[in-house]
């Protein structure tokens, strides 16, 4: 339609656009500014050129932070994929108990971050919480989970797979919805058993739905902080030092504002590589399901 | 309930019987661990030390919950986060709704270059932007007020573009017809369209709701002061505070933070669901 006045269109977007650039394109043109200069937000910001990005890729530091962050990722989207992915097919039945079920799986993606990281620290406990101390009786696993170098990042893998898992399940669900049901009794009516309907029509026409829940969660899984921050502080000896979390030490403990904000230019363009890729493989997927 | 399910044909005994008891085992691994929560919540501290494992409390005791409301000030905690969370959800809704208008059903030059931008915002999260914002606010001394926490929420890319979505099915007439008796455009946005828009902007209001009640991040690199703290933070604050095993006033924080959500969760499960799993 004509707006009734040139004007118009700009009045009720300006806000909107003001806002936007504000606070989301304007401060990644900061942040490349920014890190060009050393500076501790108490003396005067000195000219450093290249010099922030060369001290994070020295002795490997940056590279080990993205590996770490890629790593912690691909654990959370396969775990989360795969039970949601099973759990969409378990539970998409009629009844009160499979809603009931289903609604239990997502409210962990309804809770606090905060609530569920601490819940499970308290889980995890070696000596009197009730997995640790169930896997003590057990025999299993080393003396406690988040204090262990080698397993503290698949651990925090583990809780963000519990609290992401009724996401990847609740798309799942609306994409098994749209498979039409006449497909599938042309397929029954053919002689193609339960698992041969899975494999060769539900699963392929779910492909676009696996690749908008891979991409979104691997985003999500790649921002991670709130479970870093309470559960391990990074530690023990860096092994959950996550991007996030590695750019909040720069800025708050080490006060450099230079390295921070060098951090988060390599983190928003690796995010974006990440997503950009991801979308790619997905529509590939889904183009040549078609 | 989350999804309509297929109806499926009945018969086949044995594999709803394996289903049932499969669901069973997910239902214990997402539920167990909150009964874990709220047992420990109404533990003593010697009860913990000696029956660590004990599934539940021996003599139910509500000293945890009055040890978290006597450190924390959880009614001012609580006022200061469902406000600011209400006031980013609104101020989402109120802004969203033009943007969304004047990307869906006008057309001027300029209108992709305005699309182009809220796409390109979507790209981008709080977690790449908090550096260079924690500088701007500092620099004009707004660090640790409330200004900080809402105003760069205040207008959502993703907002912006649902309402732009479910605009577009709005059929011309209908603001044709308005322009025709009178309306003005704001009109037209809040007092026609708005209605019809109704269960968008109700999805819309308790996804940034909840969204923004349980963020941790923001308020946490935003504030460095007590008075703007939000719920989040002060529960977290629990664990750090005081020495040795104090995980039953943990546990009582932890429930007094998810209690509203869950609640809230319960009333409006549909809306949350749909709003979640709707594909843009």
């Amino acid at each position: 339609m004509r707006p009734r006045s040139s004007w118009h269109p700009w009045a009720l977007l300006g806000p909107t656009l003001a806002l936007l650039a504000l606070f989301f394109l304007v401060p990644i043109g900061v942040a490349a500014y920014e890190s060009l200069f050393s500076w501790d937000m108490l003396t005067p910001p000195r000219y450093v050129g290249s010099a922030n990005y060369a001290a994070l890729a020295a002795h490997g530091e940056l590279l080990r932070v993205a590996l770490r962050t890629l790593g912690y990722s691909v654990l959370v989207v396969t775990g989360t994929m795969t039970l949601g992915l099973a759990l969409a097919l378990l539970l998409d039945r009629p009844g009160r108990f499979f809603g009931f079920v289903r609604a239990s799986v997502f409210s962990a993606y309804v809770v606090s971050w905060v609530a569920v990281a601490l819940l499970w620290m308290w889980l995890l406990d070696g000596n009197s919480g009730a997995l640790g101390g169930l896997m003590r009786v057990l025999g299993v696993g080393p003396l406690s989970l988040l204090g262990d170098p080698r397993w503290a990042l698949p651990t925090l893998a583990v809780v963000g797979v519990w609290k992401l898992t009724g996401y990847a399940m609740v798309v799942f669900l609306a994409g098994l919805q749209a498979v039409p049901r006449s497909l599938l009794e042309a397929a029954a009516l053919d002689g193609a058993g339960p698992g041969s309907r899975l494999r060769h029509v539900t699963l392929p026409l779910l492909a676009p739905t696996a690749a908008f829940v891979a991409t979104t969660s691997l985003v999500t899984s790649f921002q991670a902080f709130d479970v870093v921050r309470i559960m391990t502080q990074g530690g023990p000896a860096r092994a959950t030092e996550l991007f996030v979390y590695a750019i909040y030490e720069q800025i708050f403990l080490n006060l450099s504002v230079g390295r921070a904000s060098a951090l988060t230019l390599v983190f928003f363009l690796l995010l974006l590589a990440v997503a950009g890729l991801q979308l790619r493989a997905g529509r590939a997927r889904s183009g040549v399901s078609r | 309930m989350i999804a309509r399910p297929h109806g499926r044909q009945p018969g086949l005994r044995a594999e709803t019987v394996a289903a049932g008891a499969l669901a069973c085992l997910a239902a214990a691994v997402w539920l167990l661990p909150y009964a874990w929560m709220v047992a420990t919540s109404f533990k003593t501290l010697p009860e913990i030390v000696a029956h660590p494992t004990a599934p539940l409390p021996e003599h139910p005791d509500t000293g945890a919950y009055r040890e978290v409301f006597a450190t924390l000030p959880v009614a001012r905690y609580m006022a200061v986060t469902v406000f600011m969370a209400g006031v980013i959800a609104l101020a989402q809704i109120a802004l969203a709704l033009p943007a969304g208008y004047a990307l869906a059903k006008l057309r001027f030059v300029g209108r992709g270059f305005a699309f182009g931008t809220v796409l390109a915002c979507l790209l981008v999260p709080a977690q790449a932007t908090f550096v260079p914002v924690f500088l701007l606010f500092a620099k004009v001394h707004l660090v640790n007020t409330m200004t900080a926490l809402v105003l760069p929420f205040a207008a959502s890319a993703l907002g912006t573009f649902l309402v732009r979505q479910a605009m577009v099915s709005v059929p011309d007439e209908m603001i044709e017809a308005a322009r025709m008796d009178g309306a003005g455009e704001w009109t037209i946005v809040y007092r026609v369209l708005a209605p019809m828009l109704k269960p968008t902007l109700v999805s819309l209001f308790l996804v940034s709701f909840v969204f923004h009640y349980n963020d941790y991040f923001w308020p946490l690199v935003m504030t460095t002061d007590d008075h703007v703290r939000t719920l989040p933070l002060g529960v977290a604050l629990l664990r750090e505070q005081g020495t040795g095993v104090r995980w039953h006033i943990v546990m009582a924080g932890n429930v007094v933070l998810s209690l509203p959500v869950l609640a809230l969760f319960a009333i409006a499960q549909k809306h949350l669901v749909r709003a979640v799993s709707a594909r843009g």
